[in-house]
């Protein structure tokens, strides 16, 4: 379209995208590249001395992937610990959002004050994750609100955060909450992008609503349920915010709910120790990039529709 | 005759079971909709009580101990001063949410409107490195801050922010439906600077896309937790989410004041709260057209 015309504003093109790039590059691609770079040497602080760079090759990552004096190794143990605390939030969350997806985008139920609820649903979203930890870290606490109704109808004190389950699962439900908004909003885009006529088609066969929602709804959401899954494990294994505020840097009680970000973090500031950081990193880098491979997989499955059938939803 | 009959009973029937379906769906979304809001209201409720009051037992009941509470965690100058870090807050969300919605819509502006050798290789570029955690990267990022002597101030939290995929993205998707490029090149007909053209033309028509990702720049900054903490070591720097977590210390120690730790928190969250309810229209509108935003 009218190429000669615009190929003498090449440079324009350039200008305007310089400021992004310069800043990605100084601020994100050179860490990044340096990053990988530091996984190779050994730097750390011991004290008030600082040991190194040295070049090790390989050493860190051997190290980070060899078993402590108990036999356990604790990049596996804190990748378990992230992925069931992201499990116990994010199945029942899917579930949950579907089914509050299926009600609102339902014709026939044809529920009225449709923004409100999602008006109301969404909010939890955009509450401080470390507030959020903070206030759910009070009322679970041994004077909080909950052990007070316990006490008051008979039982004695139980200190939530001794117990690694109910503190993974309030952890868990602290995400639930501020995420199951979000995918609700997700899952709507993505059924009211499905062709109403065959649900009109089905209603005439005699369908009934069980039968349209698995023969119908289920598969053609499919797609978008599979980026949403996997969206949100991206998003789970880089959780921090929550089980830090709660857990503390510990990942109380007994490193339980220490985390794949939490032990980055631990290198990066208590130890300072930047070669080992720089490993890990570029573990949850791989991991991260394969998930990410997979979402452009599942989204190109889906024939680049989906922003356009977003927008006709909501 | 019988099957007519046979049709209108079914009918019948289907009414009262759709009648029933939907009371049903409105009890479950009512239930839904205060397990969402129990949070706030239980914080906003105890930020009401005294210390001695929190510590005897749940009080359903709003207190008389909010102004109180409000001046105790407002002059408490013990581990942080909230006013200044709600003022850290402030000018770091405000100053990353103007550069990242107007430094994406001209990226975006750039990679649509002119034609150039990188073009295809810049939008690719982008596409790729939107989904990197900003975590991987911050072995560089500390040394990088430090070798720039920025620690302890607000610029490693507020220049990244002109580098957003995830916003350039959206604004590309948003200009492709909205900026025809007849309107551009009218105005260079027009005799205007491509500057110009960008920000008194464009930018007014990009208006509905840049103030809900100005909106979700500021929160998602306000919020941010990981980055402040590892460049922002002095008190009188510190974010609202680095003090919630030093709450979680206070609180251990011996006669914490119970009742200023809850008005902390809701002072810490309130200013996105009264925003989301004064433009919540928008917010969940873009949630749903930016589908692809992680």
């Amino acid at each position: 379209m009218k190429k000669h015309k615009l190929v003498s504003y090449a440079k324009w093109g350039y200008i305007f995208i310089a400021p992004f790039f310069i800043v990605y590059i100084i601020f994100q691609l050179i860490p990044l590249l340096s990053t990988f770079y530091y996984s190779f040497f050994e730097n750390y602080r011991s004290g008030l001395n600082v040991v190194g760079p040295n070049f090790v090759g390989f050493e860190n990552y051997v190290t980070l992937f060899t078993p402590d004096k108990n036999g356990s190794i604790d990049i596996f143990t804190y990748f378990i610990n992230t992925i069931i605390m992201w499990l116990m939030g994010a199945v029942p969350q899917l579930f949950f959002s579907l089914l509050l997806a299926v009600i609102f985008t339902s014709e026939r139920l044809r529920i009225k004050g449709q923004s409100f609820f999602k008006t109301v649903i969404y909010m939890p979203n955009l509450i401080m994750a470390a507030a959020f930890a903070m206030l759910f870290f009070m009322l679970f606490s041994k004077v909080g609100p909950f052990n007070q109704f316990i006490i008051s109808s008979g039982g004695e004190t139980f200190d939530f955060f001794a117990n690694k389950w109910t503190t993974r699962g309030i952890i868990a439900m602290i995400n639930f909450l501020m995420w199951f908004g979000n995918t609700t909003i997700l899952l709507m885009a993505g059924i009211m992008g499905i062709d109403q006529s065959l649900f009109e088609a089905a209603s005439i066969d005699g369908a009934t609503s069980w039968q349209v929602f698995y023969k119908i709804t289920i598969p053609l959401l499919k797609p978008i349920m599979v980026y949403v899954a996997i969206t949100s494990l991206i998003g789970g294994l880089q959780m921090f915010d929550v089980p830090q505020v709660i857990g503390t840097y510990l990942g109380s009680p007994n490193r339980s709910t220490m985390t794949m970000i939490m032990y980055l973090n631990n290198y990066l500031g208590t130890s300072k120790n930047y070669g080992m950081a720089g490993a890990l990193s570029v573990v949850i880098f791989i991991i991260t990039g394969i998930l990410s491979v997979i979402v452009y997989r599942t989204m190109a499955t889906d024939s680049g529709k989906k922003p356009k059938k977003a927008k006709k939803g909501v | 005759m019988a099957i007519k009959e046979q049709t209108i009973r079914s009918n019948e029937n289907a009414k009262g079971k759709l009648t029933a379906a939907r009371v049903a769906a409105y009890i479950f979304l009512i239930l839904v909709t205060l397990l969402a809001l129990f949070p706030l209201i239980l914080l906003i409720l105890n930020s009401t009580h005294s210390n001695s009051s929190l510590q005897a037992g749940f009080d359903p009941m709003p207190g008389g101990h909010f102004l109180i509470n409000f001046k105790t965690a407002w002059n408490d100058t013990a581990l942080f001063t909230l006013p200044r870090s709600m003022l850290n807050s402030f000018i770091i969300a405000a100053s990353s949410c103007i550069l990242t919605s107007y430094f994406s819509a001209m990226t975006a502006y750039g990679i649509h409107v002119y034609d150039f050798k990188l073009k295809k290789f810049a939008f690719n570029f982008i596409m790729v490195i939107m989904t990197i955690p900003t975590q991987v990267a911050a072995v560089g990022f500390v040394q990088l801050v430090g070798k720039l002597h920025m620690t302890n101030t607000y610029w490693p939290l507020i220049i990244p922010a002109i580098a957003a995929p995830s916003v350039f993205f959206y604004m590309k998707q948003y200009i492709e439906s909205s900026l025809p490029m007849e309107v551009i090149e009218a105005a260079r007909v027009d005799g205007s600077g491509e500057f110009m053209t960008f920000n008194t033309i464009a930018l007014p028509m990009l208006k509905p896309a840049i103030a809900v990702q100005m909106i979700f720049a500021f929160v998602s900054s306000w919020n941010n937790f990981f980055t402040p903490a590892l460049v922002l070591s002095k008190s009188e720097m510190w974010t609202l989410p680095i003090v919630n977590a030093t709450l979680r210390q206070k609180i251990q120690s011996q006669n914490c004041d119970i009742g200023e730790v809850y008005m902390m928190i809701l002072l810490s969250i309130i200013p996105v709260v009264i925003v989301y309810i004064a433009l919540s229209k928008h917010i969940v509108k873009g949630v749903a057209l930016g589908a692809v935003k992680g």
